[in-house]
């Protein structure tokens, strides 16, 4: 009878909703379940699901091809990859996520390309999404395809902000301000609302996809009733594949549900390629030459009728997206890891960066793979939007996300940005220079959990900081 | 009492793990892995510092000879480098956090980022006389605002010496005047002259940290690394043999029937990457190196240590390789014609039988790599 103990306070503690570690990954190395590759160095986010089948992986390298190579002007000998601009960012999706990964702002004097500034004003547009800025539309694109205005420069500057820790030591953080110089179709509205968003690492993203709905939905119901500072709400947005209102999962105000919307959303706005779910290059109408630049249109000689990116094409890079397996995490017996792990729990980190997760099915099995299904995975988001203060605040209210909300962004991966991109800038444009000031950065909901780090001592930070670079 | 310690006993061994090898097998596969790593990066080096004379010599007196001679020793020092792409994809000094792997054999490359290309003469970093060259300016764009947007290395190198192939027969027809009369000529004589010194420096520095005896490279903790460093190995072996070679430089080819999708598509020497890029495996695999010089490094080898676990399946592993390099071998140049044709053209299917022996052979070496107790790997056992 005395075996029997363990057992029984095993089935309690998952009775009672505790996440039971499995015993054969007790740390939650295997960050995207049998999908991880035990991956470092720069190739650390590029390699497709340790479980795909072989045709699978097929289809990973030839979405990938269209990932990663430069989109020309039309018209071009190179038909499979004409069409870029009118206005663009940048000619790939690999030129702003590098190798598959982060972002950063630009080095002083440069323009940005992985840091894009989304724009409206105020009002509520279709489907409860924004209004575009009337001239310039909902993102600032300072690329142009030759004989079009690129819509002008962007300019940062940065404001300091001094702090404290409670052992005495001080710290400053850059606080980006934007603004826009040589604008090519005249002034901006008044009131525009300008949001900067850094290109996120893309690891994983099929997995979050298939977290289940109603495991979202219950992270906020269980902040909710726990009554403390930390509300998660969840982001309802337009998803244009399907034609439906959806869970937002995706972006950092969580402003897009799917893969696919968001895929079609990017050629469109930052390489301008037209596809099927996005027919119309996106130029406003006050930019004229913009609207009369020459399409890449498969059949020449029809603009406008048939899209740049064809929807096998597309789907294609939205599998290869959808299956980038997310690292294993490293050093995880190391005891400073296994410190910060207790750390990150004792600050309340993880009520929104939750730890695990199982899987299902996702909403898109054309555009991705059954090896996704059923993965007990440690992506660290819970997937919802929280009040994150003033100083992160901007200002512009993105579908039921209000000015001063952000989603939890997961943070597998965050300690690899390094190896991939050599760069360790975190939060929504960038501003942080790695974790500790990220977590500096954390207001609003999250206020109580970095005064807990503000009260732990150097080896304690230090501690924190190695667990979530472990991630 | 005693029937209860065998019970336990018993079920400790079925449930255990594959037996790990044990460190007196592994140290003596990973030195020589190592020794064999050093002896061809060296050779690599060598093979760029050969393209450089070349390059100096033709840059010194551009003619279409000193320009064909530039070409051959092109192709020459592919040969070493290409045989080096077994050590990648496991954070090494090839390709770890500060490795130089993106500015040596990035591709595909957006041509037209560096020099002018069919129908935008202007185009490129050389046509843009703001653009100082310089090391470090060409560093700072290279991979800048796009994977594609390759600014040195061999490919950039194969560009300038070659030029777009814009023939179907043959390779690309750059004419030697164009580092003369042509504009610009004076930048692009620069140009590629920075770019080689870069190639020989950056390979020159991933071979130090292989060269043996010295107390703080990575050679001396990978030595020391036991099972974490075999199982690097074993990542490269297999990420090189699926996703790499069969997948990125020849799926992608073979569905898309581009020329653009050939790894060397300026000189036409793809069918030679994919034949090194193979053999580099074997090399591994069987701890077995044909120096440039002619001689032949041989010892422990990662087959050898299979081979105490499951003779059968090493000698399987062996024979799957050897077919990936005979069908390699098979395919005809240039590569951008094997892979163009209907269902039934021959360069296609030899081009798939490539991709076939590959993926059959990265299956076996997960498995082999089970065998000696290595599973963290890139790739899962089906």
């Amino acid at each position: 009878m005395q075996a029997h103990k363990p057992l029984a306070l095993a089935l309690l503690l998952s009775a009672a909703g505790l996440s039971a570690a499995p015993i054969d990954d007790p740390e939650g190395e295997k960050s995207g379940g049998e999908a991880t590759v035990f991956a470092t160095g720069r190739n650390a986010f590029s390699f497709p699901a340790a479980n795909l089948t072989d045709a699978e992986r097929t289809r990973f390298v030839i979405g990938n091809s269209f990932f990663k190579r430069n989109w020309v002007e039309a018209p071009s000998s190179t038909t499979a990859r004409d069409g870029l601009g009118p206005h663009f960012i940048a000619r790939s999706c690999g030129g702003c996520h590098v190798s598959d990964g982060r972002g950063e702002p630009p080095k002083p004097g440069d323009q940005p390309v992985s840091l894009l500034l989304r724009l409206s004003v105020p009002g509520v547009g279709a489907h409860g999404g924004v209004v575009p800025e009337p001239t310039y539309g909902d993102q600032f694109d300072n690329f142009a395809v030759q004989k079009v205005k690129p819509e002008g420069r962007v300019v940062i500057t940065h404001v300091e902000v001094k702090g404290r820790f409670a052992d005495g030591t001080p710290y400053t953080l850059k606080q980006p301000r934007y603004a826009f110089a040589d604008l090519g179709y005249g002034p901006m509205a008044r009131d525009v609302l300008v949001s900067p968003r850094v290109a996120p690492q893309i690891i994983g993203v099929g997995l979050l996809e298939a977290i289940a709905e109603t495991d979202i939905l219950a992270n906020a119901r269980e902040q909710a009733v726990a009554g403390g500072p930390v509300r998660g709400v969840p982001n309802r947005v337009w998803d244009a594949p399907s034609g439906r209102m959806m869970l937002g999962r995706f972006g950092w105000k969580a402003n897009v549900a799917t893969i696919a919307h968001q895929t079609a959303g990017a050629f469109n706005g930052d390489i301008g390629i037209t596809s099927g779910v996005f027919p119309d290059e996106a130029c406003t109408a006050a930019q004229r030459d913009c609207l009369a630049a020459p399409s890449g249109d498969q059949r020449q000689g029809a603009p406008g009728r048939e899209p740049e990116i064809d929807a096998r094409t597309l789907g294609d890079v939205v599998f290869y997206q959808a299956t980038l397996a997310p690292p294993a995490r490293r050093n995880v017996d190391d005891p400073r890891v296994r410190q910060g792990r207790q750390l990150f729990a004792q600050a309340q980190c993880a009520t929104c960066h939750r730890p695990d997760y199982v899987t299902t099915a996702g909403p898109n099995p054309r555009f991705s793979s059954p090896a996704l299904n059923g993965q007990r995975i440690h992506p660290y988001t819970d997937l919802l939007l929280h009040d994150m203060g003033e100083g992160l605040a901007d200002g512009r209210p993105d579908g039921q996300a209000n000015g001063r909300q952000w989603k939890t962004p997961p943070l597998w991966g965050v300690g690899l940005i390094k190896d991939v991109n050599g760069h360790t800038r975190l939060l929504h444009d960038g501003r942080a220079n790695g974790v500790l000031e990220a977590i500096l950065w954390h207001g609003g909901e999250a206020e109580a959990s970095r005064d807990r780090v503000l009260k732990m001592d150097k080896a304690q930070r230090a501690a924190l900081v190695k667990f979530v670079e472990s991630l | 009492m005693k029937k209860l310690i065998l019970a336990l006993a018993i079920s400790t061994t079925l449930s255990a793990q594959p037996a790990l090898a044990a460190d007196h097998d592994v140290g003596p596969v990973l030195r020589h892995y190592a020794g064999l790593v050093y002896a061809n990066y060296v050779d690599a080096v060598s093979g760029a510092r050969g393209l450089q004379r070349a390059i100096d010599a033709f840059l010194a007196h551009p003619s279409a000879e000193t320009q064909e001679a530039a070409r051959k020793a092109w192709r020459v020092a592919r040969e070493f480098y290409g045989q080096t792409e077994a050590f990648r994809f496991y954070g090494g000094p090839i390709d770890g956090e500060q490795g130089p792997e993106p500015r040596i054999n990035a591709w595909p490359m957006d041509e037209s980022y560096v020099d002018g290309v069919q129908g935008r003469p202007e185009a490129g970093l050389i046509n843009d006389p703001r653009f100082v060259i310089n090391r470090d300016n060409v560093i700072a764009q290279n991979e800048r605002g796009g994977e594609e947007n390759i600014a040195s290395g061999w490919h950039a190198i194969e560009f300038l010496l070659w030029g777009q192939d814009l023939n179907a027969d043959g390779a690309g027809a750059r004419p030697y005047t164009d580092f003369t009369t042509a504009p610009h000529a004076d930048r692009r004589r620069q140009y590629l002259k920075v770019i080689t010194d870069l190639l020989v420096d950056d390979l020159t520095q991933v071979a130090k940290e292989w060269k043996p005896g010295r107390p703080f490279n990575y050679r001396a903790r990978f030595e020391k690394g036991g099972l974490e460093s075999l199982r690097q190995v074993f990542v490269g072996l297999g990420s090189l043999s699926r996703g790499e070679l069969a997948g990125e430089r020849m799926e992608v080819a073979l569905a898309s029937q581009d020329q653009e999708d050939e790894h060397s598509c300026f000189s036409d020497n793809t069918h030679r990457d994919v034949v090194n890029n193979a053999l580099g495996i074997e090399n591994v695999w069987l701890g077995r190196y044909r120096r440039a010089d002619g001689s032949l490094l041989q010892g422990p080898s990662l087959k050898d240590l299979v081979a105490t676990r499951d003779a059968a399946l090493a000698d399987q592993t062996s024979r799957r390789i050897a077919q990936s390099v005979a069908n390699a071998h098979a395919i005809q140049a240039p590569f951008d014609r094997e892979v163009v044709g209907g269902k039934d053209a021959p360069g296609r299917g030899r081009v798939q039988a490539t991709i076939d022996s590959l993926v059959l052979q990265s299956k076996d070496l997960v498995a082999a790599a089970n065998a000696v107790g290595v599973s963290k790997l890139t790739l899962v056992q089906p």
